[in-house]
């Protein structure tokens, strides 16, 4: 009985501390972009000075619009690729399968820096010009495994025979795969999108190695911008990033989650 | 005879680890309803798979129609499955589930939609043709699965356990409306089930499948009345296995006897020798305890216990060398013999077989 009070008590104090820590320099940062004062700490009065100025800076115009055209056709790329990739594993199970799929997803382990550093070896040695080309290809490579491995749970929990009976119907492979696969996947091939939207939204350290002066990107100048002393334009800025990428992962999961429910209804 | 529709012929498939299906051959005639019985992991999904074109034989030929289809795809044979998962298009209603294999084969929307109709019609499911496949109960999707295997008018009908997953009256009911479509419709079924009562009901030949080789084919009849094998004998039905010498023929009356005694068997189907070693199959029903010896029979057992059985009584005993032995009587329980009363086996010698004696005829 006393233990179980005890208990009770412990794990809401015990939850609340862990969502603090997680969450209180976020909410600083959050907050902070709406002081009047120049100073984190120093609260002097709600503003939405900041957010107007940040609209109004043509240079963070430029890198909004780089972020965008980065995100969305890398999460583009990526989602064929990482589909294809996932539909191929499904569909023949090779003795390499295991290895391939690792290799595929190896790239969400290794660190940022090791990759950024890769790269940019790689792209000086075959001659690459760094910028736009170049981002928009190491931010493919590392969008690729969220949407491989979105697509290839959903892939597994699919019943074979679904696809089989599509076949003993009269459809062709091809056939199959436009109008009874690729549908019954799009829900995660689009929540996968939506992860590697977010993810490539927020990286600044592979970007750091393969950008060029003209292709800075948003977590770039937020980093250059803390580099040279902060202004709560940044943390207004972080804060529109932030919402961005909360609003991208809600909608992936929200995704999953509905499309999960009426895949499963039906077995 | 009947003309052929599907020949297999000496197929064979081994997945890596042994053989899965070793020698098979069978010709199906149009119209007919031919079940594969057989317990789980014995080849009887494999066998149908290779029939649609799902799964390639190694060795062996598939021949529908006299025309040898063994490397064809799926989609080119006029063959349809019904799933046991029946394996509905969760994104697509009702209507276009069963409206599908006639869209890919290109059939004008028209024609498609009166086709989608009848069959709605046919499984009595016109009214849930906007419903998703979600919306459904077993028994509906089961309906569904049929209807949109039905429609491209297939040849022959495969059935993959189409009734597994549902609850027992709603089986019997289900058994009893597929077997009147098939006869209605007049289309060719194959149908795997590991129940042997309803693979009883419903066959006009039954394939009792063991190890990737047929163990027996023949009718419901011949099946049940003379096992080929003890494992056919032991998988359908309840019966006693017996097994003796020959001690004489007469007629067509084989009498055998054994250390328990001896015991009368019609022997017309097996041509029995005196000096043979047999074994015979008598069925539960069949067999009878009574009080007295019975011409022709001198096989004593104990009684271990009798038990009521709706409509008849169980009688459990036991021979002298222990062999067990069930009779059923129509006998009520006050009359039943008593635990440790010593009680005759008979039975009617021709509703008794000698396993494998009807094997060599068929």
């Amino acid at each position: 009985m006393v233990c179980k009070r005890k208990r009770k008590i412990f794990s809401p104090i015990y939850l609340t501390l862990v969502l603090i820590i997680l969450y209180l320099p976020i909410l600083m940062v959050v907050i902070y972009s709406f002081n009047s004062g120049r100073t984190i700490g120093a609260w002097q009065g709600f503003t939405t000075g900041w957010y107007t100025r940040l609209f109004h800076n043509a240079l963070m115009a430029d890198a909004l619009k780089n972020s965008l055209i980065l995100a969305v056709l890398s999460a583009g790329f990526a989602g064929v690729i990482g589909t294809l990739g996932a539909i191929g594993l499904a569909h023949h199970r090779l003795r390499a399968s295991g290895f391939i799929e690792s290799l595929a997803t190896l790239p969400m382990m290794i660190p940022e820096l090791v990759l950024g550093m890769a790269y940019l070896a790689l792209f000086t040695a075959v001659g690459v010009k760094l910028g736009m080309g170049a981002l928009i290809a190491t931010h493919t490579t590392f969008c690729v495994p969220y949407v491989f491995i979105n697509v290839k749970s959903r892939l597994i929990g699919m019943d074979p025979a679904i696809e089989e009976a599509a076949r003993d119907l009269g459809a062709s492979p091809m056939r199959v795969l436009r109008d009874i696969t690729l549908p019954l996947i799009m829900p995660s091939v689009i929540s996968g999108m939506m992860l590697a939207v977010a993810m490539s939204l927020d990286d600044v350290v592979i970007s750091f190695f393969v950008t060029s002066a003209e292709t800075t990107t948003l977590p770039l100048k937020v980093y250059t911008g803390l580099r040279s002393g902060g202004t709560p334009e940044i943390n207004a800025l972080s804060t529109l990033m932030l919402a961005a990428i909360f609003i991208f992962v809600a909608l992936s999961q929200l995704l999953r989650a509905r499309s999960d429910r009426k895949l499963y209804a039906s077995k | 005879m009947e003309e052929v529709l599907l020949s297999l012929r000496h197929i064979s498939k081994n997945f890596g680890e042994g053989d899965v299906l070793s020698d098979v051959s069978i010709d199906v005639h149009k119209g007919e309803f031919v079940t594969l019985l057989g317990a789980s992991g014995c080849g009887k999904t494999t066998t149908l798979r290779i029939v649609s074109g799902l799964e390639t034989p190694d060795a062996g030929e598939v021949i529908l129609n006299g025309q040898d289809m063994t490397g064809w795809p799926p989609e080119r044979r006029p063959v349809n499955t019904v799933f046991q998962s029946y394996a509905l298009f969760p994104h697509m209603n009702v209507e276009k589930n069963v409206a599908y294999g006639l869209k890919v084969r290109g059939v004008d929307k028209c024609a498609q939609a009166a086709r989608v109709a009848e069959m709605l019609e046919l499984v009595q499911m016109s009214e849930y043709a906007k419903r998703m496949p979600a919306q459904l109960s077993g028994g509906q999707r089961q309906r569904i699965a049929i209807a949109r295997a039905l429609a491209p008018q297939p040849q022959l009908l495969l059935l993959d356990e189409p009734l597994g997953a549902l609850d027992l009256q709603l089986r019997r009911q289900m058994q009893i409306e597929l077997k009147r479509l098939q006869k209605k419709l007049g289309i060719t079924f194959i149908y795997i089930t590991h129940d042997q009562e309803e693979a009883i009901n419903m066959s006009d030949r039954i394939a009792v499948m063991r190890g990737g080789r047929f163990e027996q084919l023949g009718t419901p009849e011949e099946i049940y009345d003379h096992p080929a094998t003890r494992y056919v004998a032991q998988f359908i039905g309840r019966s006693t296995l017996l097994e003796g010498t020959v001690r004489s023929v007469d007629d067509s009356l084989a009498v055998i006897g054994n250390e328990n005694g001896r015991f009368t068997v019609d022997s017309a189907h097996a041509n029995l020798r005196p000096g043979e070693r047999c074994e015979i199959c008598v069925r539960t029903e069949r067999m009878r305890a009574g009080r007295a010896p019975v011409g022709g029979f001198d096989l004593p057992a104990t009684v271990r216990e009798t038990r009521y059985a709706g409509g008849s009584v169980l009688t459990y005993a036991v021979l002298a060398d222990g062999t067990e032995v069930v009779a059923e009587g129509e006998e009520r329980m006050s009359d039943a013999p008593q635990a440790g009363e010593t009680v005759y086996m008979h039975w009617n010698p021709a509703q008794a077989s000698v396993i494998g004696g009807a094997s060599h005829g068929a």
